[in-house]
């Protein structure tokens, strides 16, 4: 299988691995378009997930907003804030924010809204206020679904964050749109498999955040 | 010549034919790939043991860039549609095989009982149970695919005009008419939400025993790890 | 120590994911193409019988020079078909050699340094017969326009300014400030002859770093108006020269060669009077007529078709 090859080839090639055009500089870059994608889309995801789940209303609308930002395509949107914004950071976000923000939102809302009521009820009985309910309550046993609406968003933004390189910025998609002008598989292979193994640490680390964060009570159920 | 509708000569398609063009791009791999995926989620419900590892790949397949693959495989198959549509197809089995396994694992055991004591055999019994009890949750995942398959053919663009609609984004900057971009944009999403809405009716039509109205079980879980899908 | 081990474990594990995902599509193209007879895309790469097909790369002017022969085969009587918009001369020899396409818009000089980056380019006549050398043997040139368009390193004005550049100063001109420059170009500039390694061989020049960008498009003349690189490879037709003033060095040792346009064509696909009427189009093309074509599609945008055929008319062509 000549694929091996290419990735092997990529790999060895000490040329590869330092400058401006390395594959920890590549790598790093990658990292940071994901993370701040992530962190804008849960911003906006997150706070209004948990109230609209606390407060059981605009569920529809919110479905109807998940499902029109889900129509729009990425790669039409890369384009577009690029031809209207001119280059940099910005452009690159919009699709991405938009890409990850209905997982979040939409998974969130279920889940807050999936929480046994019996609890909420004891909790309301017990003289808490809403908020205390909501962050001590609610939130807790809702955290494993929160959690996996938060890794499929990010997963679907390491792999689509590679469009960036089209509009001249970095990352790992960088080696797979040269790999496809310099009719270079080996850097497009190369490229490809940086951005699963960087997929497959992202899993990684939502299992892990799981195990610390998810109380042990809940992970039972 | 700077119209909405002016599309460039060096795409050579009207916009109707850059839809048509987008529809069959972006439909045909969901097809292919639900008539793989059946007799796959078959086998996972059948051996359990399989299931696992089958998901486990899938995910990784789904992690790798569309462009990517698009590029490695303009080796094999040129530039052509096809090199656009076995991506598209790829990545919509790896939507839909989770779907029907968890559809058709969750009809209940009595309910499969009652068929075999009525003597269905395996295939009636597949056939006439555990694929209409499984159809809200196999179009939820068909959903998913078609609206990230729409979105996604955009991306061939970049191996040279085999991006339907997309085309128009790669014209649009080439020319420097944003105009084009917003076009390309506004047809897929709309492209989008009307497969959508259609796929919508057609659960209605299969499931008429469900109440107008309710949202299918499938629809209501978590999203699995590998849903929703967007221009990788 | 750690890194590397990991690294490698890694890799094989995602080597065997990609393979997976190669065989996966190979079963799917089964699939694909059984339940899509009606048109099978596959049949839609070998050209169809006595069908012209002029080819084009990913820039506004190749499109228009990849109208302008189409149109010409085309008023002669010849069945045309176009393929644009397909990516980079390293894309398009690959699929001029098997056939897919019979016509391409080329410049000579960047065509024999793709094909033979030592050569030497010291005339226009001298480069054709070297390419001629090198090519395949299914493929030959047609006769060379005059009209050129060359790479070219230009710096934006703002750069020209703070280092004393002019339009008479050259490459070897920027040697001292080029480690504070950053350069763009293509993705496949980075490693052409006629790129950063000519550059580097042939001016010793070392860039500070390379971004990439697009074929003297849209993005890079964003990108050096908006000094995001300071310096960068653009076309010598490129409308926006003037425009944004950018100042184009001097190339005394020819790395950019000589760029004619050029039809490269597929031999078997192009009978006796397509060859004539590209010829008669390379001795109707000058530089000044091609800035002028440029400007009409990149500035006025008008659509390069149109541009194409009102053209060949007035040059009494079609």
């Amino acid at each position: 299988m000549n694929v091996l090859n290419f990735v092997n080839a990529f790999f060895s090639d000490s040329a590869h691995w330092h400058g401006y055009d390395g594959i920890p500089q590549r790598f790093w870059e990658h990292v940071q378009y994901s993370l701040l994608a992530l962190a804008v889309a849960a911003a906006i995801g997150l706070p209004v997930g948990l109230l609209t789940g606390h407060t059981g209303r605009g569920g529809n609308a919110l479905a109807l907003i998940a499902n029109a930002a889900r129509a729009l395509p990425s790669f039409g949107l890369l384009v577009l804030a690029v031809l209207l914004i001119g280059f940099g950071l910005l452009p690159v976000m919009i699709p991405l924010v938009v890409l990850a923000v209905p997982p979040i939102l939409v998974t969130t809302y279920e889940a807050v809204r999936s929480v046994d009521p019996s609890p909420v009820d004891a909790a309301r009985g017990m003289g808490m206020r809403e908020s205390r309910i909501l962050f001590q309550v609610e939130l807790p046993v809702a955290l494993p679904l929160v959690l996996s609406g938060l890794r499929s968003a990010a997963i679907q933004i390491v792999s689509t964050a590679t469009i960036a390189a089209y509009v001249s910025l970095g990352g790992l998609g960088r080696y797979i749109v040269d790999g496809l002008y310099q009719r270079d598989y080996e850097k497009v292979v190369g490229g490809a498999t940086l951005v699963a193994v960087l997929a497959l640490l992202t899993l990684a680390v939502f299992w892990a955040a799981g195990r610390l964060a998810v109380s042990p009570g809940v992970r039972r159920r | 010549m700077n119209g909405f509708f002016d599309i460039p000569s060096d795409l050579q398609h009207s916009w109707a034919g850059l839809i048509g063009l987008h529809l069959r791009e972006s439909l045909l791999p969901v097809a292919a790939g639900l008539l793989l995926a059946l007799p796959l989620a078959q086998l996972c419900v059948r051996f359990r043991w399989l299931y696992p590892p089958v998901l486990g790949l899938t995910t990784v397949l789904y992690a790798i860039p569309s462009l990517a693959f698009f590029v490695v495989l303009i080796d094999y198959t040129g530039q052509t549609e096809l090199t656009v549509m076995i991506p598209l197809a790829v990545y919509s089995l790896v939507v839909l095989v989770p779907a029907i396994v968890d559809g058709v694992r969750s009809v209940p055991q009595e309910t499969l009982a009652a068929a075999t004591a009525m003597g269905f055999g395996p295939v009636r019994r597949y056939l006439q149970v555990q694929l209409p009890i499984a159809t809200p949750a196999i179009v939820a995942g068909l959903r998913v695919a078609v609206v990230s398959s729409i979105s996604l053919v955009s991306v061939g663009a970049l191996i040279g005009n085999q991006g339907a609609l997309g085309n128009l984004l790669a014209a649009a900057q080439k020319y420097d008419r944003p105009e084009l971009a917003v076009n390309a944009v506004l047809t897929m999403a709309a492209l989008a939400i009307v497969c959508d809405a259609l796929l919508v009716g057609l659960r209605v039509l299969l499931t008429p025993w469900m109440p107008r109205g309710a949202r299918p079980k499938a629809a209501a879980r978590p999203e699995p790890l590998t849903a929703k899908g967007a221009a990788r | 120590m750690t890194s590397t081990a990991k690294s490698s474990r890694s890799r094989t594990r995602h080597t065997g994911a990609v393979a997976v995902a190669l065989t996966a599509a190979a079963a799917l193209l089964a699939g694909c193409s059984s339940d899509d007879t009606s048109d099978n895309p596959l049949d839609g790469e070998k050209a169809e019988a006595g069908t012209v097909v002029v080819g084009s790369n990913n820039f506004a002017e190749s499109t228009l020079l990849a109208d302008i022969y189409g149109e010409a085969l085309r008023a002669k009587g010849l069945k045309v078909g176009y393929k644009h918009n397909i990516g980079s001369r390293e894309t398009t020899y690959g699929l001029m050699k098997n056939g897919s396409i019979t016509v391409l818009p080329e410049y000579n000089g960047s065509l024999l340094a793709y094909l033979d980056p030592e050569a030497e380019q010291t005339s226009a006549d001298a480069v054709n017969e070297a390419v001629k050398a090198k090519l395949d043997k299914k493929l030959t040139l047609l006769e060379s326009s005059p009209a050129e368009d060359k790479d070219s390193v230009s710096v934006n004005a703002e750069t020209a300014k703070k280092y004393g550049l002019t339009a008479s100063s050259t490459l070897a001109d920027l040697k001292d400030a080029a480690p504070e420059l950053v350069i763009g170009g293509s993705p496949e500039f980075q490693t052409r002859q006629q790129g950063l390694k000519g550059l580097e061989t042939v001016y010793g020049l070392k860039f500070k770093s390379f971004k990439a960008l697009d074929a003297g498009g849209p993005l890079t003349q964003a990108a050096l108006t908006r000094n995001e690189v300071q310096a960068a490879d653009i076309f010598t037709t490129d409308p926006t020269i003037v425009k944004e003033k950018f100042v184009v060095l001097k190339d005394p040792e020819n790395l950019f060669g000589f760029a004619n346009v050029t039809p490269l064509v597929h031999k078997d696909g192009l009978p006796k009077e397509g060859v004539d009427a590209l010829n008669a189009v390379s001795a109707a093309l000058d530089t000044e007529t091609l800035l002028d074509l440029d400007a009409q599609v990149q500035l006025e945008k008008k659509d390069p078709l149109d541009v194409a055929k009102a053209w060949l008319k007035s040059a009494g062509l079609a």
